[in-house]
């Protein structure tokens, strides 16, 4: 122990501090999945994964074209006569067919309003890899970046743990259903400022993860002067680019830019293959700047994440067959459209409603009518509650930042037909089940209220007396002092 | 914390204030004041009592900046540059955009105008560095016996060509059946979803095996010691990220890989304190000069992280013998510090001296492994820098549990994982590809340094990698690291053969070249030896 301990000291901060934010409910979630998973025959009462956003829907389609083109994997008999040259391909360029490829399909899943320029593709390991590598391009230790919330649980980690960069929450409310508004950005923007943190930028996720909806023009176009105004940096993460399966339809900020008088240097794009295509084992990501200082930057980064030539050569042939790409969206999207339909009319039936999407591998469902009261423990209460009970591994609002408890995200792309059957008959019984208990138990849980009420009554007793006895007033303590603030005062505010 | 702080002003005997810190300012308000109150203030309170009030004063200022609703207030605090953070304020100097973005982008170790005598602040000279200079220069005008006889052929890049036929010669059999399935089923779930960041389970069983063999079993790897990534790049950064923190450093035996100052320093902040090993110990590591730039480091107030040693060695081509391994694992030992071992060349050797690993020492000597790191690929010895796998071996659990959960930045495309389990599992084929090789590059090693002993350049004795570490001080102008650039773009723009000059590996004596042959084939040798002697004529 002594050694261990020892041990310990003589490694880096990164290391060993907690900024992985991998203790979070949402990656709790993946080891109750991990530790007990459902499968139809083996394990019926198995923990269903639904917090994991994956696209397998048309895999189908994806082994067919690479048993009928066996060329493409270099590595084959028919393919043979390019291995030299790809094996000991290491230029972090990347080979010209495949970033010729990436920005053809990028285009078209823009719906060909916009050209992507080859030269500008630079190669990073995954989507992951491609948000760190423009964090480290854009911003310095301390400095932060302002992000919508509710937002992917995993920025938490890629955009601050080995950058040392901060994330500045930019609260969106279900009032309007999450839109992103000039106002909260620019209050977010002054307090950040006021509390002398340097903002460099905001991130954003178009299609949103975790809402599933599409950012419109309007939206857009206020980000873009945001930033402008601000001369601050936008990341647009656009990694879910081709799951809208119905209108609105996608539009990226490199369409909405055209024909805007906005610094151009300021915009950033992420892309990658592991949720448009499927492919995330491939560990393809993309940062696309508009900026050459970041292009020429983030490509020297790319040493740190290049994608496997031999997977850049077979994605090059897969991408640049033009019939095959449009044959993939077209049925990608009919089937993401039928699974979202399944699912959340099932829900509907027992009264659960999601935020309206047309996009992504998951929707954000309102649990809030089933919480015992609106708090973020009552969450994490009632998340505990489907996680060990109904078995399912949904993704709590918490664990986005959400402001708002009672919300959850459910990844619907990842299981077969008959899974999908049965995460349904587990939530429909769920709710019913609740709904019984709710009216028999209406007066016990009132009464389970009372004591609550009085240790919260407590609580800013306790607070209050301080400050009496201390002869200061309240707002003599500003909530930025250098003071640490007791768990019992920030859980208050 | 607080909590206690704030009860203490609760007890009767008000405490006279003692505490510094951040929670001190607040003490230093409350104590006094509640003395007044309660009528025993002395002299001591009644000085405190001005300072006092001049703290009330500073936390209703605060307090009223932080108030949403003043906006008078927020205005004219919130437009004072002051209250930016440094970074931003130095950058505000640069016109124009470039003030938003980072460090990273702007520092001089990675871009910037930077003059080509840069051997003394140790630094990444970007695209502008010879070495990289002349890597560009070749991707202009490669050499091709028939196609571009005029072309510039390639001796600095440390790559194998010499034995990729058998590779190719393996798949043209296997692999069919090793990616699309035995003809019948293709795994795609296998490939396409999300796979464990550090590597299927599979493949690290299969590069265990093939590093054991690598190592003539003299050690066996242990597959749930490894961490794979995509290639001995990120696999050192990561390394770099798990032991020192900004400000840190790592000593590094010189001269050494150019790469070392990216994938060390680049994004982690950390610096690189060189050890200079010379041209009378035929560059081989001393442990005393690890101690002396120890001591100078600790001097300058460095924290010392570990030792980054490559075995075999790039650029010299020489091996860490047992004995010196042992001294070194002493020295960590002593000064409690950690050992990354770079060992990438591990299979690529041509001499008859031995290959000793730093797991082979350690596994003798159980108590100090924690603080052994090695670091592996299949670029060099596999000749497969394309398909980015790289290896972390560590026997640190922390480290281990840290990477692994770094690796998620950098991690290795799973069809060529999938493709190279079953390639790696056939030791026959390895076994065979280990010896050709072998026989291989020693064929072409004695053959370069024939040609240059022939011309009167000395190199120094290797029986590893890729490389000869040649003696061309006798031809440079004035011995100086000028003098050494000079003769290096001779020998590009007049011979038309890239070489690496010392500095760029951080010599410490000027007028050594690196020449990479595994890149060549036989016939081009004789041409080598030609322009080389083009170049030198004049001089002499």
């Amino acid at each position: 122990m002594e050694f261990t301990r020892k041990n310990r000291q003589l490694l880096s901060r990164i290391a060993t501090n907690d900024r992985h934010g991998e203790n979070s409910p949402y990656f709790d979630g993946w080891k109750a999945y991990d530790s007990n998973p459902f499968h139809p025959i083996h394990n019926p009462d198995g923990v269903i994964q639904m917090g994991l956003a994956e696209n397998p829907l048309c895999f189908d389609l994806i082994e067919k074209w690479i048993r009928e083109n066996p060329d493409a994997s270099i590595c084959t008999a028919e393919g043979l006569n390019k291995f030299k040259d790809i094996a000991i391909y290491q230029d972090y360029h990347g080979l010209r067919e495949f970033r010729e490829a990436v920005a053809k399909f990028m285009g078209r899943v823009g719906g060909n309003r916009v050209t992507f320029d080859p030269n500008r593709i630079v190669m990073s390991g995954g989507a992951t890899g491609a948000n760190e590598t423009a964090i480290f391009c854009l911003a310095d230790p301390g400095d932060a970046f302002l992000v919508p919330s509710p937002y992917y649980a995993g920025f938490a980690r890629d955009l601050r743990w080995r950058t040392g960069v901060e994330i500045v929450p930019v609260h969106c409310r279900s009032s309007n259903n999450f839109r992103i508004t000039r106002a909260a950005l620019e209050e977010a923007y002054e307090k950040a400022q006021r509390s002398n943190i340097n903002i460099k930028g905001i991130i954003i996720t178009n299609p949103s993860n975790p809402l599933g909806t599409v950012l419109d023009k309007e939206t857009l176009r206020s980000l873009v002067s945001f930033v402008t105004d601000k001369k601050i940096h936008l990341v647009s993460d656009e990694i879910y680019a081709a799951t809208v399966f119905s209108s609105p339809r996608f539009i990226s900020v490199a369409e909405v830019m055209q024909d805007m008088d906005c610094n151009r240097d300021l915009i950033h794009i992420v892309y990658s293959l592991s949720k448009d295509m499927g492919f995330p084992g491939f560990r393809v990501g993309i940062v696309y700047s508009f900026n050459d200082g970041v292009t020429n930057c983030a490509r020297k980064m790319s040493s740190f994440g290049l994608v496997s030539s031999q997977t850049q050569f077979l994605l090059a042939s897969m991408l640049s067959d033009d019939e095959f790409v449009g044959n993939f969206l077209r049925e990608s999207s009919k089937r993401l459209a039928k699974r979202h339909h399944v699912f959340t009319k099932g829900l509907e039936e027992v009264g659960i409603s999601t935020i309206k999407s047309n996009a992504g591998l998951f929707f954000w469902m309102d649990m809030r009518p089933l919480l015992k009261e609106q708090t973020t423990k009552a969450e994490t209460e009632l998340w505990r509650v489907i996680i060990n009970k109904v078995k399912l591994n949904v993704s709590p609002g918490s664990s986005f930042n959400c402001s708002e408890p009672g919300w959850f995200r459910v990844c619907f792309a990842n299981m077969d037909d008959k899974t999908v059957e049965v995460a349904l008959d587990r939530i429909r019984e769920f709710v019913l089940q609740g709904k019984e208990e709710n009216n028999h138990e209406a007066d016990k849980s009132q009464a389970r209220a009372q004591p609550w009420r009085k240790q919260n009554l407590r609580l800013s007793f306790s607070s209050s007396r301080l400050y009496d006895e201390s002869l200061m007033s309240p707002h003599m303590i500003s909530p930025h002092s250098p003071i640490p603030h007791s768990p019992l005062v920030r859980a208050r505010t | 914390m607080t909590q206690t702080r704030y009860y203490r002003t609760r007890s009767p005997e008000p405490e006279k204030e003692k505490t510094g810190g951040g929670g001190g300012t607040a003490m230093r308000v409350i104590v006094p004041l509640q003395g007044v109150v309660q009528g025993r203030g002395g002299l001591v309170l009644g000085s405190i009592i001005p300072c006092a009030l001049f703290y009330f004063l500073q936390f209703y200022l605060k307090r009223n900046r932080d108030d949403p609703d003043d906006k008078n207030e927020s205005n004219s605090t919130g437009q004072n540059p002051t209250t930016r953070s440094p970074s931003s304020e130095h950058l505000t100097e640069l016109p124009g955009l470039t003030r938003s973005l980072s460090r990273a982008l702007l520092s001089p170790r990675n871009s910037g105008p930077v003059s080509i005598s840069a051997r003394v602040s140790g630094i990444v000279k970007g695209g502008d560095s010879p070495y990289y200079m002349g890597l560009k220069r070749v991707k202009e005008d490669p050499y091709d016996e028939l196609d571009n006889p005029n072309g510039v052929i390639q001796l600095g890049l440390a790559e194998n060509k010499l034995s990729l036929d058998l590779v190719k010669d393996w798949l043209a059999e296997n692999a069919r059946e090793a990616i699309l399935g035995n003809g019948k089923e293709l795994s795609i779930s296998g490939i396409a979803p999300y796979q464990p960041f550090d590597g299927l389970m599979e493949f690290k069983v299969a590069v265990a095996g093939f590093m054991s063999q690598v190592m003539e079993n003299a050690v066996s790897f242990n597959p749930s010691q490894i961490v794979l990534t995509a290639g001995a790049t990120p696999a050192i950064e990561i390394l770099s990220f798990c032991l020192a923190d900004t400000g840190n450093a790592f000593l590094v035996p010189t001269p050494y890989y150019p790469g070392f100052d990216r994938d060390v320093k680049w994004r982690t902040g950390v610096e690189i304190i060189h050890v200079p090993c010379r041209s009378a110990d035929n560059f081989h590591l001393s442990i005393a000069a690890l101690d002396r730039s120890f001591n100078q480091a600790k001097k300058r107030g460095l924290k010392v992280r570990g030792v980054i040693i490559s075995n075999p060695s790039n650029p010299v081509g020489n091996l860490l013998n047992r004995e010196t391994l042992y001294s070194l694992l002493d020295f960590a030992r002593e000064k409690n510090i950690h050992i990354i071992s770079n060992e990438i060349l591990a299979g690529s050797t041509h001499g008859n001296e031995g290959f000793v690993s730093m797991a082979e020492i350690v596994d003798q000597e159980d108590t100090d492994r924690k603080r052994v790191h090695i670091v592996y690929g299949l670029s060099k010895d596999l000749s497969l820098p394309g398909f980015r796998v790289g290896v972390i071996y560590t026997f640190n659990e922390d480290v281990l549990a840290a990477a692994r959960k770094l690796s998620r930045f950098s991690a290795t495309s799973a069809p060529t994982q999938r493709l190279l389990i079953s390639m790696l599992s056939d030791t026959k084929f390895v076994r065979t590809f280990l010896t050709t090789n072998w026989e291989r590059l020693q064929r072409m090693y004695v053959q370069l340094v024939a040609g240059l002993e022939k011309m009167g350049i000395k190199s120094i004795e290797s029986s590893g990698g890729f490389y000869c570490w040649a003696d061309m001080s006798g031809f440079i102008s004035s011995y100086s690291e000028k003098g050494e650039v000079e003769l290096w773009d001779k020998l590009l723009n007049i011979g038309k053969v890239n070489v690496t000059p010392g500095s760029c590996c951080h010599c410490i004596e000027p007028g050594w070249f690196r020449f990479c042959f595994a890149t060549l084939t036989e016939k081009d040798i004789p041409v080598v030896m030609e322009r080389i002697q083009k170049v030198l004529k004049p001089v002499n």
